[in-house]
């Protein structure tokens, strides 16, 4: 699946919801399954700053693709960390540092894109990118 | 005199709406209040009428700007039992005072190898000037620790102190619990051991009576937006005699009496702290505000906030698994809490969902939360326009998030 398949698969799942609660109960649940990161992950070297919650994020490169994997000690924090972890990992450096991720506005997180210091999602999104540029400029 | 909570929230149209299609609860008044009418309306009247920089003027407007500003310094020493007027400096708020003081009495009476005292319970606007001063002077800072219930250790204080310690540096109520701190011991015994005491008034301005005489504070520091006035303007109440001896904070217009070259010498005091133009507007918006308490009386304020802090905290407690954090007898209206094993920031979250407005984190106060050793807490906080039933919305809101998150 590339990034615009991951991404509307997503839209769609969104799409069943018309009410906050669920959709809400099901970023939850995402942060519910969300696998366990291990806790040698779990320190300050992984930490993204600029959250309220705590967010680790880890990446490693395999066969030119991106594997990315996340915890955080908010559920919904988690779950939104999973939400862009379903459309970026696996795919290739490149791809990952040209996506847009429209599909955070189309599913109606988009309060959690706001610049404050209340949520990290747009700080995960850079650091996401970051790794991909780091593995990107490591394999030139 | 009994609140009329219609007429009271009938003065505050930010509270009359709709957030996420749910009538907005706002329980966040620690962090900042709203404005009524009235002092939106002085705003306004100001701007469209008399806009003009003070003093100096020698024209219509400026005359009567310089008026309104100088006579809300004198409402601000009725309203607090100052002494003189002279005595109340403007500042953008209650940080801003304290980094005043901690600046300027630092450069005037901290050498090296002295102390300062603050308290385990501080905002961070009160332990980083400090830490500031300490460094610049190399001098110590010295903390009183805490109990469980969030009280200060008492006996602490007294072990504390010694003949190096030049200031202590204290919260009348902790903005993370709202517990309110016995500042008037505090005060006896720093000035038995002739050492100052500044306030952090922050939390308690616009709940708890003030008489800045009686508690013979040396300084008192408050913020406009957390009494029913705009953002930007703040108050620093200080002794003349400390005021006199401290050199000026900031150099500019207004602080000066002669500027050449060689030397400058300073106007006198307030102006000799009120560097460049000041906040005008909001100045005489907070003459409003202070009015606005004075006739609802804060007496009458503080027993209608303590009726909606009894009930919120009986009506909390009969949702299982939730602790509050801060639980001494003196309190203002504040509950501090989380639910066991849940995040403060998720909590935040669905209660916005439902048009609760309430705040999540460490409140700019991290050592409160390290010595409970949690990330943060969720905090309701209530004002004078809040009423049973919006705690009632509250209460039914936090089950649902209880449910969502378990």
């Amino acid at each position: 699946m590339n990034i615009f398949e991951a991404e509307k698969k997503i839209v769609e799942e969104f799409e069943m919801f018309d009410d906050w609660m669920d959709k809400y109960n099901y970023i939850i649940e995402l942060g519910k399954s969300l696998p366990e990161i291990d806790d040698k992950y779990k320190t300050d070297q992984y930490l993204i700053s600029g959250c309220q919650s705590r967010v680790w994020l880890f990446a490693e490169y395999k066969d030119g693709k991106v594997f990315y994997s996340a915890d955080s000690d908010a559920i919904i924090t988690k779950g939104i960390a999973n939400l862009l972890i379903r459309v970026l990992t696996e795919q290739t450096p490149s791809d990952i540092i040209e996506s847009k991720l429209e599909y955070l506005d189309k599913v109606g997180i988009k309060e959690h894109l706001s610049p404050t210091r209340s949520n990290g999602l747009l700080s995960m999104i850079k650091q996401m990118k970051m790794y991909a540029y780091a593995f990107q400029l490591k394999n030139k | 005199m009994k609140i009329d909570i219609n007429k009271t929230r009938s003065q505050f149209p930010i509270l009359q709406q709709q957030v996420n299609k749910r009538p907005l609860v706002y329980f966040d008044n620690a962090a900042t209040t709203q404005n009524p009418t009235e002092v939106t309306q002085a705003i306004v009247d100001y701007y469209n009428n008399y806009n003009s920089n003070i003093h100096r003027g020698t024209h219509h407007l400026s005359n009567i700007a310089t008026e309104a500003y100088e006579n809300t310094r004198n409402n601000i020493r009725d309203f607090i039992n100052a002494k003189h007027s002279h005595e109340i400096i403007f500042t953008r708020g209650t940080t801003e005072s304290i980094n005043l003081v901690a600046s300027s009495f630092s450069k005037a009476f901290l050498k090296e190898g002295d102390n300062i005292i603050i308290s385990h319970l501080e905002h961070h606007s009160n332990i980083v000037p400090w830490q500031l001063a300490c460094e610049n002077h190399h001098a110590q800072l010295r903390v009183i620790p805490i109990n469980e219930d969030g009280s200060l250790q008492m006996e602490e204080l007294e072990k504390l102190i010694d003949d190096r310690t030049k200031i202590i540096a204290i919260t009348h109520v902790s903005n993370a619990l709202g517990v309110v701190n016995p500042i008037k011991e505090i005060i006896e015994l720093a000035h038995k051991n002739n050492i100052p005491v500044l306030v952090d008034g922050a939390q308690a301005v616009s709940h708890i009576k003030l008489d800045v005489q009686n508690l013979d504070a040396d300084f008192y520091c408050f913020s406009g937006h957390k009494m029913y006035a705009p953002m930007g303007i703040g108050v620093l109440y200080g002794k003349e005699k400390w005021l006199n001896q401290m050199p000026p904070y900031q150099g500019g217009g207004e602080m000066i009496k002669d500027v050449s070259f060689e030397k400058t010498t300073y106007n006198e005091l307030p102006y000799k702290f009120e560097a460049g133009t000041p906040n005008v507007g909001d100045t005489i918006a907070l003459k409003t505000a202070i009015k606005y308490i004075q006739e609802l009386d804060i007496e009458s304020i503080r027993l209608y906030e303590d009726e909606l802090l009894h009930y919120a905290t009986k009506r909390i407690k009969e949702i299982d698994g939730i602790t509050i954090y801060g639980t001494t007898k003196q309190k203002t209206a504040v509950i501090s809490f989380l639910i066991d094993g849940v995040h403060p920031y998720d909590v935040g979250v669905l209660l916005d969902k439902m048009g609760i407005a309430v705040r999540t984190g460490h409140h700019c106060t991290q050592p409160i939360m390290d010595f409970y050793k949690i990330p943060g807490t969720v905090r309701a906080s209530f004002a004078v326009y809040n009423t049973k039933e919006e705690i009632d919305s509250f209460i039914e809101a936090l089950k649902k998030v209880k449910e969502m998150l378990m």
